[in-house]
């Protein structure tokens, strides 16, 4: 569904993505992993348009959104950044709109439909009594989930998200990822999130991707890739790896 | 669409206009000036009806305009540098459009036909090189920090400010109209100042109001801008160009008029909220209805003799703008 092939981004000399490939399947949540610095945001950022691109392209279809216009891309892939600095004044209702924007005139006029879609965005992340509240009133957990109802309001195939869970308690994050991953699995997206935590990673995510300096280390099942080995190599940090008590999915201790 | 927003507006600027006829040296009762609008004056009112058509109502427009101009650039220029303190004077767009204008009077370009469009448009030139030399000199890599860009803005307006004193002083037969001028005021008005003026101010205002979207989409920031679909450098560079032709032209014909292009939009939206699709509309109707408002405060308040409407705007203005910097602290209205 999403296939993002050879990638390659430079700030100025320094080169943050080499090559990066990555398959996401319809249905599928792959989680990228790595150190602070390793290019998460930087993939996300420019799988979606919002920084140039040496070389590569992100596919989906036979199209290379890379090419496509802002509107064109905007329909097949959304994108979910971390909830912070969002204007305060806009209600819930405001904001989950604008997701609806590849499909409106430049005036932003909305139709029933789009009320439609943004209202059953609202209620598939549980969020619909939240609709009349200014963004600047709710809590981190709150907002991310608005932030979520926008990206799905966009009605895209494809959904990024860029380590939406870093602000949020424990609470928070295991119910955000949890609505996340039924949201994929319900309405066949294909998802690529960046996150910080490796075992919220193994627990909720299909496949890992371990970047590492701009290059994919490893890819592949949370077992094959949560390995000492591969973990302490590439966070300078001795760590084992345990097996969770209750679930099929490996944790990650420092030593 | 809520209409009640746009009912209380609409009614303060009607309210603003019929002050603005009607208030003056010269006092005209409602029922002459009835009756010299609608072309019925009877004799008695022949002088009433020469003010009112010669000099007040081109006087009204022209502030009109401005008004209409400076409430509307000033909103778009907030909502396009996500930040509330941000108004064509703050970011030197207005000192730069002055330098312009005085510059092109100095070289002796008067008010007849070509000067009325020679004024506007090197005013125009002018904001447009301020907002993109303050742009690239606040610039920090991909970001253009708040900080930098007031800092930017304010030390190129000292510098534009100067540069246009000088300008005034050189040109020894002009710097009693430049002056008289750049404090504002609708000192060169009449009817071909406010025909000269509309285009540039349909133009502008036609593309700010087309913005609205634009704007609430930008104030998650570029990045998410164009994740949602819009394709950001063509929509900033025309809300751009628009806001800056807008403060070009009330520049052009009123001169320097501080604080109401940061005021107007900051009471509309803490009224009506921060939707752009509505407050760019309501800070139009609100900046003319307020200008209108602080040149009748000119005129009477040492009548006979008359205030220019910088010192009264800027006299309302500095003390909200440090109630607004001071409100900006903590979550408030933007």
């Amino acid at each position: 569904m999403l296939k993002i092939v050879n990638l390659s981004v430079s700030y100025g000399p320094r080169r943050v993505l080499k090559d990066v490939s990555l398959d996401v399947g319809s249905g599928e949540v792959l989680a990228l992993i790595g150190p602070n610095g390793a290019g998460k945001s930087t993939l996300v950022r420019a799988a979606s348009g919002v920084v140039p691109v040496e070389a590569g392209s992100v596919r989906t279809n036979g199209d290379d959104l890379l090419r496509l216009p802002a509107m064109e891309r905007a329909r097949r892939l959304a994108v979910v950044p971390q909830a912070v600095a969002l204007p305060p004044a806009f209600s819930v209702w405001e904001t989950v709109l604008l997701g609806r924007t590849p499909y409106l005139n430049f005036l932003g006029q909305v139709s029933a439909r789009d009320e439609e879609l943004a209202r059953s965005a609202l209620a598939r992340v549980d969020a619909l009594d939240l609709a009349g509240r200014r963004v600047g009133e709710l809590s981190g957990g709150e907002q991310q989930r608005v932030l979520l109802a926008r990206a799905l309001a966009q009605a895209t195939p494809i959904l990024l998200l860029d380590e939406p869970t870093a602000s949020l308690d424990l609470h928070y994050q295991v119910s955000f990822l949890e609505t996340l991953r039924s949201l994929a699995r319900s309405g066949q997206l294909a998802v690529l999130i960046a996150l910080h935590d490796l075992n919220l990673a193994a627990r909720f995510a299909d496949r890992l991707a371990l970047l590492v300096d701009g290059n994919v280390q490893a890819a592949g099942t949370p077992h094959q890739v949560l390995t000492p080995e591969l973990i302490s190599q590439a966070y300078h940090l001795p760590v084992s790896v345990v097996p969770h008590p209750l679930a099929d999915a490996p944790l990650v201790l420092p030593d | 669409m809520q209409t009640r927003p746009y009912f209380l507006t609409l009614l303060f600027l009607l309210l603003a206009i019929a002050l603005s006829v009607a208030v003056g040296s010269v006092f005209i009762p409602p029922a002459d000036l009835w009756r010299v609008l609608t072309g019925r004056p009877p004799q008695e009112v022949t002088q009433a009806a020469a003010i009112l058509l010669d000099l007040r109502l081109p006087r009204t427009a022209l502030l009109l305009l401005t008004g209409a101009a400076l409430g509307g650039s000033g909103a778009a220029y907030q909502g396009l540098f996500r930040n509330p303190l941000a108004d064509p004077y703050l970011i030197g767009v207005a000192s730069g459009a002055g330098l312009g204008a005085v510059a092109a009077m100095s070289l002796g370009w008067p008010y007849t036909t070509l000067g009325l469009l020679a004024v506007p448009l090197a005013a125009f030139l002018c904001a447009l090189l301020t907002v993109a030399l303050v742009y690239s000199l606040a610039r920090l890599g991909r970001t253009v920090p708040t900080t930098n860009l007031i800092l930017a803005g304010v030390a190129f307006s000292s510098f534009a400010t100067a540069l246009t004193s000088f300008l005034m002083l050189r040109s020894q037969d002009e710097v009693r109209r430049a002056l008289a001028w750049l404090l504002g005021g609708g000192s060169v008005a009449g009817w071909g100042a406010v025909l000269a003026m509309l285009p540039y101010v349909a133009a502008g205002l036609a593309g700010l109001l087309l913005s609205g979207h634009t704007l609430n989409l930008l104030q998650f920031g570029d990045d998410q801008a164009a994740q949602m679909g819009l394709p950001v450098t063509r929509a900033k560079t025309l809300v751009l160009v628009a806001a800056s032709l807008a403060t070009a032209a009330a520049v052009a014909f009123s001169g320097i008029i501080g604080f109401l292009g940061l005021i107007v939009p900051h009471l509309m939206r803490l009224w009506f909220g921060a939707d752009h699709r509505r407050l760019l509309p309501l800070s139009v109707l609100g900046g003319a209805g307020f200008l209108l408002v602080a040149d009748v405060l000119a005129r009477i308040v040492l009548a006979p003799q008359e205030l220019p409407v910088g010192i009264v705007t800027a006299l309302v203005g500095a003390p909200f703008f440090l109630w607004v910097l001071r409100r900006a602290k903590g979550q408030g209205i933007w």
